[in-house]
């Protein structure tokens, strides 16, 4: 099965945890994860974040549940990548 | 997520430290005050039996301490109930099962736990002198006099604790709080008289 190894999230997030926090607490999923984090706008209580994360593997539902549990949203995935598995038979009936 | 990674997470997320701080020393202080004019109200109330001293004082101690339980808790309480309300506003969501909705449940307890148990701890041990007399059969006089300077030297400490949290000279910190104290026993033998 292809896995992901990149996704980008538009989230919107309470001003605590703050981004650092965030971004730990994201990357401690998993030791392949590299996170960066964009502030797109900050409002009165909350702010717009892009969140762009690399790994080998990356879950987005576990990520999206440990955002979701530190209160944040996830408006939408602005971008995956991903990449066939490498122990995928090769073949012309392969799609 | 281990139990002290969790409430640190809530801590952080509540920004309640800070908040906590203030609770342990002005709660601490005003057990540290109680103490003081309770100890110096029977010290020139004349020759006393030690085991009502310590009753009293002890008395006093369970109230600051249920005072402090109970008043941090429905505040904190309710303050943390309306920024979570507040916050599902700005957010447009329900934020139930988020750390969020968590700390506003458990964060009301550990404030509540600090306010309560400063003023109480504190006076135990400014009345460790007097259970120490009231074992050996110690004067109460001189007991009383210990525990006085006790009181003294914490309101001193919390003074210093203060000091450098504000980051200012902690020993005109000290200074501040010891007047306090040595202004309510003036006002106390003022009274007497």
């Amino acid at each position: 099965m292809a896995h992901i190894k990149r996704l980008v999230l538009d989230v919107l997030k309470p001003h605590h945890p703050n981004v650092v926090a965030l971004a730990r607490l994201i990357a401690d999923l998993d030791a392949s994860y590299h996170v960066d984090i964009t502030v797109q706008a900050v409002d009165e209580k909350t702010e717009s974040v892009v969140i762009d994360l690399t790994g080998r593997g990356v879950d987005p539902e576990a990520v999206s549940a440990t955002i979701e549990s530190l209160g944040g949203s996830v408006h939408s995935i602005d971008q995956v990548e991903a990449e066939g598995a490498a122990d995928r038979p090769a073949g012309p009936n392969n799609i | 997520m281990r139990l002290r990674d969790e409430l640190r997470l809530l801590v952080r997320i509540s920004r309640t430290a800070g908040i906590a701080r203030r609770y342990f020393v002005t709660n601490g202080f005003d057990g540290a005050l109680t103490m003081l004019g309770l100890l110096v109200g029977l010290r020139v109330a004349g020759p006393i039996d030690l085991s009502i001293a310590l009753q009293a004082c002890l008395g006093a101690a369970v109230a600051l301490m249920m005072s402090g339980l109970s008043s941090a808790y429905v505040s904190e309480s309710a303050e943390r109930r309306r920024e979570l309300r507040e916050l599902e506003q700005a957010m447009v969501t329900d934020l139930t099962g988020s750390a969020h909705a968590r700390a506003a449940v458990i964060i009301p307890w550990l404030v509540a736990a600090v306010n309560g148990m400063a003023p109480f701890l504190i006076s135990l041990t400014i009345l460790t002198p007097l259970w120490f007399a009231q074992l050996s059969s110690a004067h109460a006089t001189h007991a009383l006099d210990l525990s006085i300077g006790v009181a003294f030297v914490i309101m001193a400490l919390l003074g210093v604790f203060l000091g450098r949290v504000s980051g200012t000279w902690w020993l005109w910190s000290a200074a501040r709080t010891l007047a306090v104290g040595v202004i309510t026993v003036a006002l106390i033998l003022l009274l007497k008289l």
